[in-house]
């Protein structure tokens, strides 16, 4: 038998910082898009351009995320952008663990944690969903996914993803 | 188990990303209310054999409520749509009276 | 695999043929410690009837021989315990079970051996187990029941005994979505397949067995090859998924589908998981599950050797097996015929045709009186010879009553009772069945469908299990005659031969049962059914359910469609707990949340207490500690000095916009929006129902920001209940909401000393005149950024200092590194529950249980009289709500010393309407308390906080009453002076 590999790897990300947006998106989402460098996600979109990206959380929500050293001047960006308009905007960046997960089967590791169509889920999509039983959300990067998940449940989640990784459980038919 | 779409992301999820949220369009009695409208907002519900106007959370997506007007015999979805909408849109509307011709909303 | 040159496993393996098996690897096995030998590409069941085994077990109730019936899902017998150890699995089917190399098997339900079972001394007894035996024999005394009979009964009846360790396999799950599911790898369902793909969209095809093609390649000549060349056409198709091993054992709402696919079923050195289950989306299901053949109920029906005709032939042609060499056919139908020309063509002999018929000219009937076999048309079954093995079988006339003509030797019976369509998901969610009077068998209703979410049919079933038994379009086969309707045979069987007569093999009902049932006026088929258990055995009646219809119908006189049929209920097989579990068992069973400094705390031996789904420290015990002295050390070193308390968990909700203020005036009893910038303030929720749900600290970060702590198990609650108010009801405030708890570490530090402690790691002025009670301020404490409230949970002199949860770890050992000096103790959960317990402050969860509302805890204080609303006010207006007579909270002091039990209540005079005594109040917290040196409680009490000094008894169970008097729940520092430091 020939050694079986994992199925994808999975990596943490750490250093990135993250920004909650809450306004009225129709009046207020130019001068998001201004304040955080980055064009307006469309619905359950994200929007990444160099190390920054814009991702669609609600109708009325949105989550920047960006090198660490940049947050601040983020926050008072947006503060500065949004003052005088109803809203919310705060540092979210200890909130959640970020993980990316890698390879060529990556796809199948999600298929068995998220009831998610991933063959309908395209770059450029930001999908809200459950892995296994906790909250999660992941759009594609190159090569397979990033996923954020509330910081308290790391430990659960990476042993989650490693499990449904583990060599030899393709889900291609035998 | 329900596919239900939720309107806010336009997804249309598997239950296990939802939680259900009984009755849509109560009305709200505080204060000054007479008891038989408190009651009635509290505790009293159609519980009706066919379409049904309930609420949903799209608790595992977007986190917001919508409103779906179900068929609690066949389970048909006839649509789904915002919760802050005091009634169910024409849309939805049209599509329970394909199904039941005399249906009224009873909100 | 051993690749010896030995000789053919088994006695009864035919010199060639085999369709399915490999000849090249022989494999051995063990069967109740004999050991056996097959072939690669056996089941467990083809494997056993070529060693020449044809007693496979008992039965359930009367624990009679049994040997293997079917040849598919449908076997009710041959259920067997496979494997050893974890891996353990009782009932496990032997005709659907690959053979694997070392394979451990045993039979069930015999003792001391499978050849001479003591149980079997009921089967002389059978006529005293009528149906509904259990509910009529073992009423009366009613204690019997507990004491003597059940648990009797459950010895002698159970099937399989249940697996004692823990299950060393893997299980997986995974989510599949299509716009076509193909349920059955038939030639119907891969036909329908290909239709499908050709119109675009994903499609998934099921296949039960490692085998595609189903009954055809078998059945009809030039089979495997209208197969292969499907099978070819759907490869070469991009959006064809064919999957083998695959049972969709479930159809639900709305087109899911549950799938078990089996990767490593016995074969562990695979190193996969065992089994995984698809839950699988389907746009559509196309049902092409084909059909069961029926055995036919004639006395001896259940003697070993007595089979399935189908099973038999496919015996022989798939797995080069003789089921036995000299064979006799008994059926209803010419379908059965084929078993014969099957036989024949493999050498064995043919006894003769038993036809029920009186006329039997069809294309196949005549193809085997050509091949010189008998046909005994208008015959049928007398009786079978022989007890664990046959020996012949005696004839009569059909339409008689059993009068024997005359005698066949032979040593198998193949019977066709004919063919009952695989209808189980078609029905699993509301598609409605029709009886096939001409077909003799239920079949889908077109008009009647299930439906999905947009009320569109979502289900369709095509080939034999739409009732096209020969699926003659297809197969190229030629249309037959349906099959005759022979529910008993003889059609006028005595009473006696009718106690012979076997319907449900696995839960022996046999026919004489069904009319018990239907003389004792179970008319209803869903009565009958339970009454009699037919149908509700493992198997789920897959042979037995139609037989046993027409029985009951016949013994109501009526016809079978008016009988109707019992609803089919998923699983179509059983699933095992493994699957349904999947990944979610050891260390992922479920979520543990851990807070940032979860890893501190392990390293520290911390006894964990679940909150939710959080671990939080209970205690840390020291050296030989028992908990209760850890966590008074904790108390006193709180009191006396400072203590760490993790409070990480608390709910943070970020509340902000210019309508925040009016928002949380809703939704606290208290006033909120006159909260200063810069001030705390503790805050009560209710429910519109006026209930009390939550509590916790508000605080006012800035003219639109609030910031609502709340209980550990709150945070996503009352996140839920402000998000569901603020979009559903007053959706057109200006008010943004997030729940921030996973953003910062929060740590109390508590007592006379925590002043101190801060002021040794510096930064910040953190005097009484800077940061009086209920305020905070925001800064860098040691380098730290913190935001630093001046709140108590404890009564003492107290800061919670919140900083961003990755920096948490860092702050706390800062603070116990500072703290050194001070005698800084880390405490639990426990502890805080005791300090706040010693002052007389409520626990959520502790002190409210969804009944309790702030008034019956004195908390009037925190409820707004100015506010014109708020949620639940208008309920607390309520006249039961007012009441003078609400438990109210008090203070409850034991006269004996012993502490309250939590929970117990105080008895009053009189009793009830059902004789209860009458309760006056419960206790709702009791500790012992180490500041006080004596046990502390809290009650609601009927009246309490007028009744102060009363005593109130408290009877327990198993010892005397506890006696205690009613005092002030304000157990110490009443003044309220400590917090002030
Ligand atoms: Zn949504």
């Amino acid at each position: 038998m020939a050694e079986m590999t994992a199925l994808a790897r999975v990596t943490r990300v750490e250093g990135l910082g993250m920004v909650t947006i809450r306004a009225d998106l129709d009046r207020a989402g130019d001068a998001i898009a201004g304040a955080s460098g980055l064009p307006l996600p469309g619905r359950v979109g994200i929007v990444a351009e160099g190390d920054r990206a814009l991702g669609w959380m609600s109708p009325d929500e949105l989550l920047l995320m960006l090198p660490h050293a940049e947050l601040a001047d983020a926050l008072t960006d947006l503060r500065e952008a949004l003052r005088g308009e109803a809203s919310l905007v705060a540092d979210v960046s200890d909130m959640r663990c970020v993980f990316d997960l890698t390879g060529e089967d990556a796809d199948q590791v999600l298929a068995k944690l998220s009831p998610t169509d991933l063959e309908m889920f395209p770059p450029g999509a930001l999908r809200r969903t459950r892995l296994a039983q906790v909250p999660a959300a992941f759009w594609r990067i190159p090569g397979g996914f990033r996923l954020i998940a509330f910081r308290s449940v790391e430990v659960y989640l990476r042993e989650l993803l490693e499990t449904a990784a583990a060599p030899g459980t393709w889900l291609d038919p035998r | 188990m329900l596919l239900l779409t939720c309107p806010h992301c336009g997804i249309a999820a598997e239950e296990t990303e939802f939680n259900p949220g009984g009755e849509a369009h109560l009305k709200r009695h505080g204060p000054g209310a007479s008891d038989e409208d408190f009651e009635g907002y509290l505790f009293l519900r159609h519980n009706v054999k066919g379409p049904v106007l309930e609420r949903w959370r799209h608790s595992y997506g977007c986190g917001k409520w919508f409103l779906a007007a179900r068929d609690s015999v066949t389970l048909q979805v006839y649509g789904t749509y915002p919760a802050s909408l005091a009634h169910p849109s024409d849309e939805v509307g049209d599509s329970v009276r394909a199904a039941h011709p005399n249906w009224r909303t009873q909100i | 695999m051993s690749r010896p040159s030995a000789p053919p496993p088994g006695p009864f393996r035919l010199a060639s043929g085999g369709r399915l098996i490999d000849r090249a690897y022989s494999t051995g096995f063990r069967f109740n410690r004999r050991h056996l030998r097959g072939f690669k590409g056996d089941t467990l069941a083809s494997a056993l009837l070529g060693s020449g085994v044809a007693l496979v077990g008992r039965s359930f109730k009367y624990h009679r021989p049994r040997g293997i019936l079917a040849s598919g899902v449908e076997e009710p017998n041959a259920l067997l315990g496979l494997g050893q150890g974890g891996r353990f699995e009782p009932n496990q089917r032997a005709t659907t079970t690959a053979l694997m190399p070392g394979m451990v098997t045993e039979s069930q339900n015999a003792w001391p051996s499978l050849d001479s079972d003591v149980g079997a001394i009921n089967a002389p007894l059978w006529r005293f187990f009528p149906a509904g035996f259990y509910y009529k024999t073992f009423i009366h005394p009613r204690a019997a029941w507990l004491n003597v009979f059940e648990p009797v009964i459950r010895r002698a009846a159970g099937l399989g005994r249940a697996p004692k360790q823990a299950d060393p396999d893997r299980y997986e799950q995974a989510y599949g979505f299509a716009e076509t599911v193909v349920v059955g790898g038939g030639i119907a369902g891969l036909s329908a397949a290909r239709d499908a793909a050709r119109e675009g969209g994903r499609v998934l095809v099921l296949e039960q067995t490692p085998h595609w093609g189903g009954r055809t390649p078998v059945d009809h000549a030039g089979g495997e090859a209208r197969v292969g060349a499907l099978l070819d056409e759907l490869r070469g198709m991009e959006n064809v998924t064919l999957r083998r091993n695959t049972q969709a054992t479930g159809l639900y709402d709305h087109g899911y589908l549950l799938a078990r696919e089996s990767l490593a079923d016995h074969d562990p050195k695979a190193d996969l998981p065992r089994q995984r289950l698809w839950r699988i989306r389907a746009g559509r299901v196309i049902v092409a599950t084909g059909a069961h053949e029926r055995p036919i109920a004639f006395a001896g029906n259940d003697v070993p050797g007595v089979m399935l005709a189908s099973a038999v032939r496919d015996y022989i042609v798939n797995w080069a097996v003789a089921p036995g060499r000299r064979i006799a056919v008994v059926t209803s139908n010419d379908d059965a015929y084929r078993t014969a020309l099957a036989a024949l063509d493999a050498g064995l002999e043919v006894a003769a045709v038993i036809d029920a018929r009186p006329v039997a000219d069809g294309r196949l009937p005549q193809a085997v009186r050509a091949r010189g076999v008998e046909v005994l048309t208008g015959t049928g079954i007398a009786g079978v010879r022989g007890g664990k093995l046959i020996s012949g079988v005696d004839l009569c006339a059909q339409d008689g009553a059993g009068k024997v003509t005359g005698r066949l030797d032979c040593d198998c019976v193949a019977m066709s009772g004919g063919w009952s369509p695989v209808v189980h998901l078609w029905s699993h969610c509301g598609g409605r069945l029709l009886w096939d009077e001409p077909g003799g068998f239920f079949r889908p209703e077109p008009s009647r469908p299930p439906t999905g979410p947009d009320g569109a049919p979502n289900v369709a079933v095509v080939g034999a299990a739409d009732g096209d038994l020969a699926v003659a379009a297809l197969t190229g086969a030629e249309v037959e005659a349906p099959s005759a309707q022979v529910w008993l045979m003889p059609a006028q069987a005595t009473r006696k031969a009718r106690f012979k007569m076997w319907l449900d093999y696995q839960n022996d009902v046999k026919v004489s049962d069904v009319v018990v049932a239907a003389q004792e006026g179970f008319v209803s088929v869903e009565h009958a059914k339970r009454y009699t258990t037919l149908g509700m055995a493992t198997d789920q009646g897959k042979t037995s359910n139609v037989n046993g219809l027409a029985v009951l119908s016949e013994a109501l006189a009526q016809p079978v469609a008016a009988t109707g049929t019992t609803t089919f209920r998923p699983p179509y097989t059983p699933l095992t707990f493994g699957a349904i579990a999947a990944e979610a068992k050891g260390a992922i069973f479920q979520p543990l949340r851990r807070t940032p400094m979860h890893a501190w705390h392990e390293a520290r031996g911390a006894a964990w207490e679940p909150v939710g789904l959080w671990r939080r420290p209970y205690t840390y015990p020291q050296g030989g500690e028992t908990h209760t002295d850890a966590i008074n050390r904790e108390i006193l070193a709180v009191r006396g000095g400072v203590g760490m308390l993790d409070a990480s968990t608390l709910g943070k909700i970020l509340v902000t916009g210019p309508d925040a203020g009016r928002f949380l005036d809703m939704v606290y009893t208290g006033m909120m929006s006159s909260l200063p910038v810069g001030k705390c303030r503790y805050g009560l929720m209710c429910n519109d129902n006026g209930f009390l749900i939550d509590d916790g600290v508000v605080v006012r970060l800035a003219e639109d920001q609030w910031l609502c702590h709340t209980t550990t198990g709150g945070a996503e609650r009352i996140h839920g209940h402000m998000e569901d108010w603020l979009q559903c009801e007053w959706f057109d405030w200006k008010v943004y909401t997030a729940n921030l708890t996973e953003q910062y570490a929060q740590i109390a530090v508590v007592g006379p000393k925590a002043r101190d402690l801060l002021e040794a790691l510096g930064g910040m002025d953190v005097s009484a005149e800077a940061l009086p009670f209920m305020t905070f301020a925001d800064g860098e404490l040691g380098g730290h950024p913190v935001r630093l409230y001046r709140i108590s949970f404890s009564g003492e002199l107290s800061f919670e200092l919140a900083t961003p949860a990755g920096r948490g770890l860092a702050l706390w050992e800062a603070l116990m590194a500072a703290g050194k000096p001070f005698g800084v103790t880390p405490y639990g959960t426990e502890a805080m529950h005791v300090l706040r317990a010693e002052k007389g402050f409520i626990m959520i969860g502790d002190e409210t249980d969804g009944t309790v509302i702030p008034q019956d805890l004195n908390l009037h204080w925190a409820i707004s009289k100015k506010k014109a609303d708020f949620i639940g006010k208008r309920a607390q207006e309520r006249s039961f709500m007012a009441s003078p007579d609400r438990w109210r909270l008090v203070g409850l002091e034991s006269l004996d010393g012993r502490m309250l039990p939590d929970g117990v209540y105080a008895v009053a005079e009189g009793v009830n309407a059902n004789g209860q005594r009458n309760v006056q109040g419960r206790v709702t917290s009791t500790y012992a308390s180490p500041t006080l040196g004596r046990p502390i409680a809290m009650g609601l009490v009927a009246h309490g906080p007028e009744r102060m000094g009363e005593i109130l008894e408290f009877p327990v169970k198993g010892a005397d009453s506890v006696r205690a008097r009613i005092v002030d729940p304000v157990f110490y520092d009443k003044e309220g002076t400590r917090a002030n430091g």
